[in-house]
């Protein structure tokens, strides 16, 4: 496992792209042809079932070294990762034998049928022949997700370099169903098991954020205007009668949404469609929280399929029948996207609606009211213009509502997880109600690291009470949290939820008497 | 005996300070860290090797007097000695004696030793004034061979992959741990802030391998493929990027956690500490064999938690020392 200690080791160690693709090409060169299999296996999810449970590790761990329970959650909490725990409370090896990552791996599947007495003895072995490092990867190959300092785009473009390829076609070879037992790992990559030519996306047309008065454009009679979906920008694709629905992160994600597939199945002829994946019941799209349980999924259940239904509301078309259509105006595309939507059954896919204005003003009052579709304001596309290759000005234009925002008090605050967990990165807010505080919103995001740094020295610094890992801190920080939507919840003691929170800025200017007022901010409730 | 007050820990019959934070007349000082050396004291105590760390950093001017490890003097009746604590140069325990009852204030300390500083000697007492910053199990220390092991690995691949190999650590003691375990691989530069403070164990007597003081105003290409120790202030400043083909490591025993060296992004973390890890920790309240037990700066409540769960009457208590677990500012 060496090799594959080292290249996790150098990924940890940089935030250079370029240091980190250097790596993984190393480990490209050195390891041997199973690991480099297994390695794509287990980045693509193709890991072998759980065989034994989390749980059973930190038993034994506390039984091996006679920690107390509570101890070991201070410990986790300091370290933030279950895995890693368990490596750094171990006492050391008595000695180190080192194995390849596909013996682990043959040892680890061989395993699935052992019972619960054999396991131990083959963690406990196992544990006491590698080093901290090592006994890291290994807890992390016994079960949980295995998140590499590097992107899954990162990932693929570095595959594509080593491979002398294009990113898409290695996407494509590698997320398909393969057996680490049959393939090769250069024929893999280079798409020997895959016709790629077949799932060949074409870059997303992007547009920029409107930042001027949309009479500035122009007549109102030049655009084409639908409402912007906050859901996963998907381009769908069927040719020869396969399908692949790829996300603007240029991922493939055709087996987490079956609805799609089964409705592109009823549909005839070659085409590639351009449009938003959202979560949509009744009518109504739901919000992108419903539509992340959807995500990163191995299986999707029945019972999630009607929890979460999958709709795409459809934008453009981009080829059709070999053409490739990029060059034609809007208004030509749209037509042609209504031609064959008419032509062909629907099933959970649906035209995006084009909405109709006399002029600016009552487009924008349209806009302005564009939340309570669950939508996030409006995309503005000139009549005449190209599906262009990426992102360019003057085109398309996303017209988004502003969000909303209030200033509310730090008042506890958390240790992160994984890179974060050295310092106070989750935090929960209060505003005011009545000359209580009550807490309003968790969130994880909007500070830079160096701000994250100064919070949590002020969190070590004024830390009133310790409820395990969490610090009630003194009320004094306050920052400005945006929000997307906002609604009544009997889950939440305030008595509202906000959706997407999280912290526009930090409010060094204001004190925790200038906070906003529980009643105050209700009456933001449509 | 004791009593911690908001100045600093006050010992009552001895009318002194323990490292206080806030200005008194008379301060007993366990070695020569900003956080337990403050300025402002009438009059300083502390070890003979501390006494040039304390005229560098404080002053000059500054009134104060060495001791030596195991001499003991006495203050309104009190007994003051002090003991090696293994932590840097000069550090030591106090030990304090009245009317038969014995306190030992650790400062700070680590149980390995380092082959520069005194190696740490237990010392019994009814009770003991311990630190706790890696207070938790998951701090464990690999011996001082293999740590050392590392650092060279780590500059021979630097070189042969034509990098120049740039450690950065606390300036008193880490610094001078780092050169003397590198100095076979190659020559090797400091700050000048770190040269300062090698003299005092030039002073002090003891013998440091040769380094160079490195130039930073002029002429960073003779620092080209070469070592070169910088202390953490330098951490966030251009400089360190413009220093040719650069590696950087950060030694510090907050790198133990793979968390933590993520979010540095450093080239390189070592947990390299001068202070005790967890089983240091326990061995030095067992080796004291005190009946009570205050725990100062770092993983206060869960340390003194856990000993009086195992019968060791424990408590935690606040001090201004240390900076808990913050790796931006704590390189110990």
């Amino acid at each position: 496992m060496k090799e594959f200690a080292t290249l996790i080791n150098a990924l940890d160690s940089s935030n250079k792209t370029n240091l980190k693709k250097e790596a993984i090409l190393d480990f490209f060169r050195t390891a041997t042809e199973k690991d480099k299999i297994w390695f794509l296996a287990l980045m693509t999810g193709k890991r072998p079932k759980r065989s034994i449970a989390i749980k059973d590790l930190k038993i034994w761990t506390l039984e091996i070294t006679g920690i107390p329970e509570w101890l070991f959650i201070e410990s986790y909490a300091a370290v933030g990762d279950l895995a890693e725990t368990l490596s750094l409370l171990l006492p050391p090896p008595a000695m180190l034998i080192e194995k390849s990552l596909s013996e682990w791996m043959d040892e680890i599947i061989a395993l699935q049928d052992a019972t619960i007495m054999e396991k131990k003895v083959f963690v406990l072995r196992s544990w006491n022949t590698l080093n901290t490092v090592e006994r890291f990867i290994f807890n992390k190959l016994l079960g949980g997700s295995f998140r590499l300092g590097i992107s899954a785009k990162g990932l693929i473009n570095t595959i594509a370099h080593y491979a002398n390829t294009e990113a898409s076609a290695v996407a494509h070879s590698i997320m398909g169903q393969w057996n680490p037992h049959e393939v090769e790992f250069d024929k893999l990559v280079k798409g020997a098991y895959s016709n790629t030519n077949r799932s060949k996306p074409y870059p997303f047309c992007l547009a920029y954020p409107l930042e001027k008065t949309p009479e500035e454009l122009g007549p109102i009679t030049e655009w084409q205007a639908e409402y912007k979906w906050d859901g996963i920008r998907g381009q769908l694709i069927k040719r020869e009668d396969e399908i692949h629905i790829w996300s603007r992160g240029e991922e493939l994600v055709t087996t987490q949404f079956p609805e799609i597939t089964e409705a592109l199945n009823q549909w005839k002829g070659n085409f590639v469609l351009d449009g938003e994946i959202l979560a949509v019941k009744d009518g109504r799209v739901l919000n992108f929280s419903e539509l992340q349980k959807r995500i990163n999924r191995k299986t999707i259940p029945k019972s999630l399929r009607e929890e979460v239904p999958i709709s795409v509301y459809l934008y453009d078309i981009l080829e059709l029948n070999g053409i490739d259509l990029r060059n034609e105006p809007v208004t030509y595309r749209r037509a042609l996207l209504e031609q064959c939507y008419a032509a062909n059954p629907p099933g959970a896919l649906q035209l995006s609606l084009l909405i109709h204005a006399a002029d600016w003003s009552a487009l924008q009052h349209i806009q302005a009211t564009s939340r309570t579709l669950n939508s996030e304001g409006l995309m503005l596309k000139k009549k005449d213009s190209p599906y262009y290759t990426g992102r360019k000005k003057g085109g398309w234009w996303k017209w988004k509502v502003n969000p909303m925002s209030i200033d509310a008090v730090l008042i506890y605050a958390q240790k992160g997880s994984g890179r974060r967990s050295a310092h106070y990165t989750d935090y929960t807010f209060a505003v005011r109600d009545g000359d209580q505080l009550v807490t309003i919103a968790k969130a994880y995001s909007g500070l830079t690291d160096q701000e994250i740094l100064e919070v949590s020295r002020f969190v070590k610094q004024n830390s009133l009470e310790k409820f395990g890992p969490v610090r009630t801190v003194k009320p004094e920080l306050v920052f400005e949290i945006a929000f997307e939507g906002i609604g009544y919840s009997k889950r939440h003691k305030s008595g509202i939820a906000l959706r997407f929170p999280r912290i526009l800025r930090w409010r060094k200017d204001k004190t925790a008497a200038e906070i906003d007022d529980l009643e105050a901010i209700k009456k933001l409730i449509q | 005996m004791i009593r911690f007050t908001s100045k600093g820990i006050y010992c009552v019959p001895g009318k002194f300070y323990l490292d206080p934070w806030q200005p008194v007349d008379l301060a007993v000082i366990s070695h020569g860290h900003a956080d337990h050396a403050h300025v402002g004291m009438k009059k300083y105590l502390c070890h003979h090797f501390t006494v040039n760390i304390l005229r560098s950093r404080i002053g000059p001017d500054i009134q104060v007097q060495g001791l030596a490890y195991n001499e003991a003097i006495c203050i309104n009746g009190v007994r003051v000695s002090l003991h090696p604590a293994g932590h840097i140069i000069g550090s030591a325990q106090i030990r304090l004696e009245y009317k038969g009852k014995v306190v030992v204030f650790t400062g700070d300390y680590k149980i390995q030793d380092d082959g520069l500083s005194t190696p740490f000697e237990p010392i019994k007492c009814h009770e003991l004034i311990t630190e706790s910053t890696f207070g938790l199990p998951i701090y464990r220390w690999e011996s001082v061979e293999a740590q050392n092991e590392r650092l060279q690995a780590w500059i021979k691949t630097n070189q042969s992959n034509k990098k120049t190999s740039v450690f950065i650590g606390y300036s008193l003691g880490k610094s001078q741990r780092i050169l003397n375990a590198v100095h076979e691989i190659g020559p090797v530069y400091v700050h000048y802030s770190i040269a300062k403070l090698n003299e005092a164990y030039s002073m002090a007597g003891i013998k440091l391998p040769d380094y160079h003081i490195a130039d930073l105003k002029s002429d960073l290409k003779q620092l080209d493929n070469q070592i070169v120790l910088l202390p953490p202030a330098l951490l966030e400043s251009q400089l360190l990027q413009k220093i040719p083909h650069v590696a950087y490591a950060i030694c510090s025993g907050w790198m133990q956690i793979r968390g933590a060296r993520r979010w540095r992004s450093a080239d390189a973390g070592f947990a390299i500490s001068d202070h005790a890890d967890w089983t240091g920790l326990l061995q030095a309240v067992r080796g004291s064999a005190a009946e009570k037990v205050y725990v100062t700066h770092g993983q206060t409540a869960t340390f003194a938690k856990y000993l009086n769960e195992i019968g060791v009457e424990a408590e935690e208590v606040t001090t201004h020392y240390g900076d808990e677990e913050d790796p931006q500012t704590q390189t110990t």
